[in-house]
Formats: C-alpha cells, structure tokens, sequence
C-alpha cells in the first residue's frame, strides 16, 4: 500500500532534497522501514539503536499522533499520509 | 556579547545562533551556549562590579542583558534606554506571603507575582527575548502556537514593534484570552483542536513561512527569557537562593530554565554562598492533563502524551516538549512533579487570594495546590524559604471563581443592610 510520507526540513538533506516520498507498507514500521531504505542515513537520525522512534521525534498519521494509536504497529491504508516532525516545539 | 552559539541538547552539536531549533543529526533540542569569561575575568572585583551594572540597569529584564542571546545587546539606544523600546517585561514583585505560610504550617513562603507583566502573565518575558532576536536576524512577522497567555502576549509585542502577528489558538480557549489578544490587531486563528494539533499545524508552517514562530524557530532563544525569572528572584532575595521553587509545568520549558537561572548565577559566583545546594524544584500540574507528573510517579524518563480536560487550559499541554528534562531536574533537585484536580485548583486560588491579595489564572491555582499538598504531605521543612512561581493573572480564567462566593443586592438604606446583611453576618 503507497503511503505519503512528509519530511520535515531538518531532514531533507538526508532524503535527497525531498520534501515528500511514497513508500509502500501496511503498518507504520513498514513505511518508515521503506523510507529508511531509500534513504539509509534518515534511520540513524529518526530510530534508536532498538528500532524505537528517538524521543524527539513525533509522527503523525492523517494528523494523530501514533502514540494514540497502535504506536509503530498501526495499520494504514492506501494513500494515506504519514507527517514526521520535531517534537521539541511549543510551550 | 556572552551569547556563543546553538548546541544541541543531547549530542552536543554545535549551531550558528540563527533560527534553527533542531539538531538535524539526532533531533535534539537546540539550547542557547554561552562563553562567560569576560564577565569575570577579574574575579571577586568583577563579581562586584557586575552586581552593580545589574543593579544599575534598567528596570527590566534587560538589566540581566549579559546573560541573554542578544548579538548586540538590549534593544534600544544604551543598556539603561533599553525600556523605552517595545513591551519591557520583569521586575515584578516577589512578595514576602506570611499569611499563606502560617494557613500551611510554614515559616517561609514568597510569591512571585508574573502575573504583573505588561499582558499579565510570564510568557511578557520569554516574547521580549524571542521578540528581540527575531528582530536582530530581520524577520518581520512573529506568531505562536499559544494556550492563551502567549497569544495575548505576541499580539501586544507585535503591536508595541510595528511587527506583523499570526496568533493560533485551541478554537475552544476562554474567552478574556480570545479578547486580550484580538484587541491588538493581530491575525487571530482559532484551531480546531487541542493545543497539541495547534503546535504540530505550526510546527509544518514553520517549515512553509518565513516567520519568527517565538516557540518554534526562534525557541531556543525563547526559552532564554525564562531564566530572568530565577534572576529577579536571586536578586530580591539579596543575592541568594531559595531552598525550594514550586514551578507549573505545560511544556516543562519555564521549570527546566529557572533552574538553569540559578545554576548559571551559582557557577559564576554571583550569588552568595556557592557552595549552597541548588533549589528543590518542585513541577505542578492539573490531573487533568499531567504527563509528566505521572511520568514521575511511574519511573519514567520520557512522557505517554495524554488528551487534556481540566480547566487550566494555560497548562493544557499533552506532549510535553521537554517533559524528558522536566523529569530529570524533578529528580537531580530532590524535588518532585505533582498533580491536582479542578476543585483543588478553584481552592488554590481561593487560598492564594483570601491570604495574599494576588488573584491568579487557574495554572497558579494549580501551583498553590500542590505547594498545600507537599505541606500537607510533609515534604516541606517548616524553615525552608520557599518561593511559589504565580505566572499569570485571574481576571483571564474569570469561569474558575463563578459560583464560589454569594454576593447580596440591598436596597441603599440601612435598615436594609441591617436586616439582610448585618444581621446574617452578626456585625
């Protein structure tokens, strides 16, 4: 299943310049495991060495925070559109 | 200048002191990094010179303009003309509260009135800096993603500057902070959604805009603004600490940064007796929205975001952006991150006006209650000098105290205050 995945700005230098990418998967861990491969160096700067998200980084599907959902596991379904971004904003 | 450069939080990466406030290598937050050897260079001599050059400036947060990431100092002509420029914020009172020590089994107990900041809350101090260094770096249009306070506080700094303003609120936000910023003119968008659907709307259209978001793009500077606060307090206590700090938490950034304060002064010698340990800090939260309290309570170093429902909106923050550090502090101090409901909230409130005269917004009612729960609890020696952080004022947050007192309307003669007031009242 394609996914929209938004890259932050942080980010894109690591992702060719891209702003935005389409990744196959069915659960979040799958698309961000996709992404990962088309751009091997985003792994180390979003995922802690066990494969967890790092504690900065938050990811949203279709706006809600994945934390509310089923974490890396939830499902998605055909065009839908996962947002990575910084968490360290606000306050 | 003291203000070096921007380094990240956990792996120390080092930034130019522009508007970035993630490290693109781990996501870490970025900090505000100083080289303070100028200023005492000299040793005792020039220790006592900077406490007067402090105690000379400006009735202000720009008297503590050595210690803040301004490239070329506080705004305006000189140092001591620096309050003629926009919305000067600081030097409020911090009031000696006998009173409400003596109602908690306590012997020293300050407040820290914010709320007497040119919008009435805290959030005057953190925009004056953000404001301030938005403005060095040429941007022309400032705007937050706000629970009210900051709302209220960037529309009036965008105003007082001549600055374009884009304020983004929770749709649902009370009404005097809907009110108290729109009147500056600014460009006022209600979100549908919580405080946290506002940050992430903002946090994208940061990356799209070239604006100054003061608690996004500009945040490390931002934040900086918060330290005058343990300054003012360290300077109207005489140039010393207190044992203690009961502090709200919303994103953990006001809490973290008075106790960076503290420590900056001790460092550097500034205060009296170095060897002093650094306060207890002390987190207060409404139960109705306290990640990082629980995060506390359970053990943990990082925060489970919560969906908030309380009515201290001002603090209705459910992913915390420096809960992590919050957590860490809380523990590294001795001190402790607690929770309380809405009615200890409204009693808070109560508690803090009928024994102090300071009428505050329901985020220092939540303050006041916890400092009653640790009285209560014990954790508080009786001798220590506590100091409670009030950050915003109670005539915003007017539905907390509907209903909690009767009033009566009389006929204007005195039979009639005899009959129905004097004789209810026995007077």
């Amino acid at each position: 299943m394609a996914v929209l995945v938004k890259i932050p700005t942080q980010l894109r230098a690591a992702a060719g310049g891209e702003s935005e990418a389409e990744v196959d998967g069915a659960t979040v861990r799958e698309v961000l495991d996709g992404l990962f491969e088309r751009h091997a160096e985003l792994r180390a700067r979003i995922s802690d060495e066990d494969g967890s998200l790092r504690r900065f980084v938050n990811v949203y599907l279709a706006g809600e925070d994945i934390r509310f959902l089923d974490g890396l596991a939830t499902p998605v379904a055909e065009g839908a559109e996962l947002t990575i971004l910084p968490a360290v904003a606000g306050g | 200048m003291a203000v070096s450069h921007l380094q990240c939080k956990e792996c120390k990466a080092e930034y130019p002191l522009e508007a970035l406030y993630v490290c693109e290598r781990c996501f870490g937050p970025l900090e505000v990094a100083y080289d303070h050897s100028s200023l005492t260079a000299g040793g005792a001599r020039d220790l006592g010179e900077l406490r007067r050059r402090i105690q000379g400036g400006p009735q202000n947060i720009w008297r503590y303009a050595d210690f803040l990431p301004l490239a070329g100092g506080p705004p305006g002509p000189s140092g001591r003309l620096a309050s003629r420029v926009g919305l000067p914020a600081g030097c409020t009172p911090l009031v000696r509260a006998d009173r409400l020590a003596a109602a908690l089994g306590l012997r020293e107990v300050w407040v820290k009135n914010d709320a007497a900041n040119p919008t009435h809350s805290f959030k005057d101090r953190v925009v004056s800096v953000a404001v301030a260094r938005a403005r060095e770096l040429g941007f022309r249009t400032i705007a937050c993603a706000s629970t009210g306070n900051l709302a209220n506080s960037v529309a009036a700094h965008g105003a007082a500057l001549g600055l374009d303003s884009y304020v983004f609120i929770p749709a649902d936000l009370e009404e005097q902070k809907v009110l108290a910023t729109g009147v500056y003119g600014t460009k006022l968008v209600g979100v549908k959604g919580s405080y946290d659907d506002v940050n992430r709307l903002c946090t994208e259209l940061c990356a799209e805009r070239d604006w100054a978001f003061v608690n996004i793009n500009l945040r490390p500077y931002y934040a900086e603004g918060s330290k005058t606060l343990a300054f003012e307090i360290a300077e109207q206590l005489g140039w010393e600490l207190p044992d203690r700090c009961i502090v709200p938490i919303a994103s953990g950034s006001l809490f973290t940064k008075i106790a960076a304060g503290f420590r900056e002064w001790s460092e550097l010698g500034l205060t009296d007796n170095p060897a002093r340990p650094q306060p207890r800090m002390n987190g207060a939260q409404a139960q109705g929205c306290s990640p990082v309290a629980k995060a506390f309570a359970d053990g943990h170093d990082v925060c489970r975001p919560v969906r908030p429902d309380t009515i201290a909106k001002s603090l209705a923050i459910g992913n915390p952006a420096d809960g992590p550090y919050a957590l860490e502090l809380a523990r590294a101090s001795g001190g402790a991150i607690d929770a309380v409901s809405d009615e200890e909230i409204r009693a808070g409130i109560a508690l803090l006006a009928r024994t102090t005269g300071i009428f505050t917004e329901t985020a220092g009612g939540v303050t006041t209650a916890v400092l009653a729960k640790l009285a209560a609890r014990g954790d508080i020696d009786p001798d220590e000098r506590v100091v409670l952080v009030i950050t915003g004022e109670g005539l915003k947050t007017l539905d907390a105290v509907r209903g909690t007192f009767e009033t009566c309307a009389i006929e204007p003669t005195v039979e009639a205050f005899d009959s129905e007031v004097a004789d209810a009242l026995s007077v």
